[in-house]
């Protein structure tokens, strides 16, 4: 009798922890659902009391009520672009070269190293550009004589992003399997064109993977930017002009605006939602597709 | 004959002699060679430009933290750290406010990403369209902007339950937007456990959820609390999120979690963009010094549970 009571309690108790855990695991679905349809409420009625000319409009002028935010979607694009492609370029050849061309020991150190600057704050990034990117631009190759801008974001960016572009595609790299290389080496490849054109291709969707990160991390970051980019509400027409993106709209007026202006604002950051939420959907869509062919093909091995 | 030919030699030179068609299959093996050459020499570039971008993203890396620290060390002082805020600007409050954000942040988003990757992790066959979602929604959480999560804060706890700025609403925000950080690294650690030792715990007539707290949360919690640390660390960096939900109030102590305030991370920026820039380049240098040493102890904290894993299993 006893034994049977203990037993229903822990039969109980296994289903109430069970509802628990998966209580905390819908609580993503949850808060994901809460965002949208926050900002959704919030943002989407003010595009349509101010009419989408306006609002996709060239000017942005709070005393005339012009609320206009395309410059500042084609500066975040601009930077975004720019930055991807710094980082992207030199982050690449920075992973392949630590994938075969270093000492194993310093592959290691060089990795915890990376590790590390990967969780310096974005806000840093933007005081070093403020500080030393900015001044070293205006008195160097600036035509205009000005530092801010587009460039300067892109650089602080492009450092910013590098450390998370070195470590996906080094994983990716890492990921590829060992006999392509060998295997390329046997037909008489040398070292430098098997990893450049067997292993790179092989890991390609890892690359992938580490391109629209960085897009991602470029289009949304905020601190690091808006110390570097001026701030100015204007069409960019140069790489070296003060410039707004979407985000630095955004924490630029939070503390300061109200009513129509403000509603702007929440407007703008529904906007930067939509871009990555099309950007997430797209890759996972993408990466989707590929897992669950590895999966089915490896499903019989295991 | 044709391999040991100097790859220099032009092919008229081949004695006439020679039949038109070897003479032609020499001139195949000397392109062939020429071309592989050119190859080789090519892929040797690559790879000379491959270590070039290593030397140059180590430079631009460390000379953040140089040139920060260089800027920012002469300037720290007793005043900035631990002064009143009268007449010099102090960073004191924002040690009160960071430490509330910390503490409501891992309070809130500790429990929930651990029950959220114990059931991914441990009840996974179970209804696999459900799992789906999750993943897709942990997934896209982590890939929105924080200025985006900023704006949800300010909607749900500045607007919606009238809280204005304070540290908890930001400190809520935080947690929902490290959630994606603990649940993704939490699941991994939990999968690192043998899969025998739960078949060992269920074979000693353990149950599920019992098995669950006293053999797979043991063997994980290494790595769960490596997680942790890094969480921290993602809350101590972030500022845009701060910025429209705790107020970037830098010069009143917070009284309690209700109060606004600010954390080091806003601090740097307000400076910076207040025109202070020896002051933001000292807060710059305690807000790495403080993020640096967090990461140290969770890479530390990763290897002993990368060493105790092959101890266990």
């Amino acid at each position: 009798m006893n034994v049977n009571r203990t037993f229903r309690f822990i039969v109980a108790r296994d289903h109430i922890m069970r509802g628990v855990f998966l209580f905390c695991a819908v609580f993503s679905i949850f808060a994901l659902g809460c965002i949208i349809v926050f900002l959704f409420a919030s943002g989407l009625p003010f595009i349509g009391k101010i009419g989408p000319g306006n609002f996709f409009g060239t000017e942005w002028n709070l005393h005339t009520g012009a609320y206009g935010i395309l410059s500042m979607i084609v500066a975040s694009l601009y930077v975004t672009a720019l930055s991807t492609l710094f980082g992207i370029t030199i982050g690449l050849f920075t992973a392949i070269s630590l994938y075969r061309f270093c000492p194993p020991r310093a592959v290691a150190f060089i990795r915890q190293l990376i590790n590390l600057l990967a969780g310096i704050p974005s806000v840093i990034y933007g005081l070093f550009g403020l500080i030393i990117i900015v001044p070293f631009l205006r008195d160097t190759i600036s035509p205009s004589g000005v530092g801010y801008g587009i460039l300067a974001a892109s650089f602080v960016l492009s450092v910013m992003i590098l450390p998370t572009i070195v470590s996906v595609s080094l994983d990716a790299l890492n990921a590829v399997p060992k006999n392509y290389y060998e295997g390329s080496l046997a037909l008489g490849a040398t070292k430098e064109q098997t990893v450049f054109k067997v292993m790179l291709p092989a890991a390609k969707s890892g690359v992938f993977a580490a391109v629209v990160l960085s897009i991602g991390r470029a289009i949304g970051e905020t601190m690091a930017v808006i110390l570097v980019i001026g701030n100015s509400p204007v069409m960019p027409t140069s790489l070296f002009q003060s410039v707004r993106t979407l985000t630095a709209n955004i924490a630029l007026g939070a503390l300061e605006l109200s009513g129509d202006a403000l509603t702007a604002l929440i407007s703008t950051g529904v906007m930067l939602f939509v871009f990555t939420l099309l950007l997430n959907i797209s890759f996972s869509l993408l990466m989707g597709g590929e897992k669950r062919g590895k999966k089915r093909a490896a499903k019989p091995a295991s | 004959m044709a391999k040991n030919a100097p790859p220099n030699q032009p092919p008229e030179q081949t004695p006439p002699k020679h039949s038109a068609s070897k003479a032609t299959f020499l001139n195949k093996i000397l392109a062939l060679h020429d071309a592989r050459n050119r190859q080789v020499f090519l892929y040797k570039a690559l790879k000379v430009i491959a270590l070039s971008a290593l030397v140059i993203s180590l430079i631009t890396l460390l000379a953040v933290i140089i040139f920060i620290l260089a800027r920012g060390a002469q300037h720290i002082n007793w005043q900035l750290l631990f002064g009143d805020y009268d007449p010099y600007p102090s960073i004191k409050p924002a040690f009160v406010g960071t430490l509330y954000l910390v503490l409501i942040s891992i309070a809130v988003a500790a429990p929930i990403g651990i029950g959220s990757a114990i059931y991914l992790s441990e009840y996974m066959n179970t209804t696999s369209r459900l799992i789906r979602f999750i993943r897709i929604a942990t997934e896209t959480l982590a890939g929105i902007p924080s200025i985006v999560y900023g704006i949800f804060g300010y909607l749900v706890f500045v607007i919606a339950l009238g809280f204005n700025y304070s540290l908890i609403g930001g400190g809520i925000t935080l947690a929902i937007m490290i959630l994606p950080v603990i649940v993704r690294s939490t699941e991994e650690a939990l999968l690192a456990v043998p899969r025998s030792l739960r078949e060992g715990s269920f074979a000693l007539g353990a149950s599920k959820v019992r098995t669950i707290f006293t053999v797979v949360l043991p063997c994980a919690a290494n790595g769960i609390v490596t997680s942790l640390v890094l969480a921290i660390g993602r809350v101590i960096s972030e500022s845009a999120v701060l910025i429209l939900t705790i107020g970037m109030v830098t010069d009143k102590m917070p009284q309690n979690i209700t109060s606004s305030g600010t954390s080091l991370a806003l601090d740097v920026y307000y400076f910076a963009s207040h025109g202070y820039p020896e002051e933001a380049a000292a807060t710059g240098v305690v807000l790495l010094v403080v993020v640096i040493s967090i990461n140290i102890v969770a890479t530390i904290l990763g290897r002993v549970y990368g060493k105790s894993e092959f101890a266990d299993g």
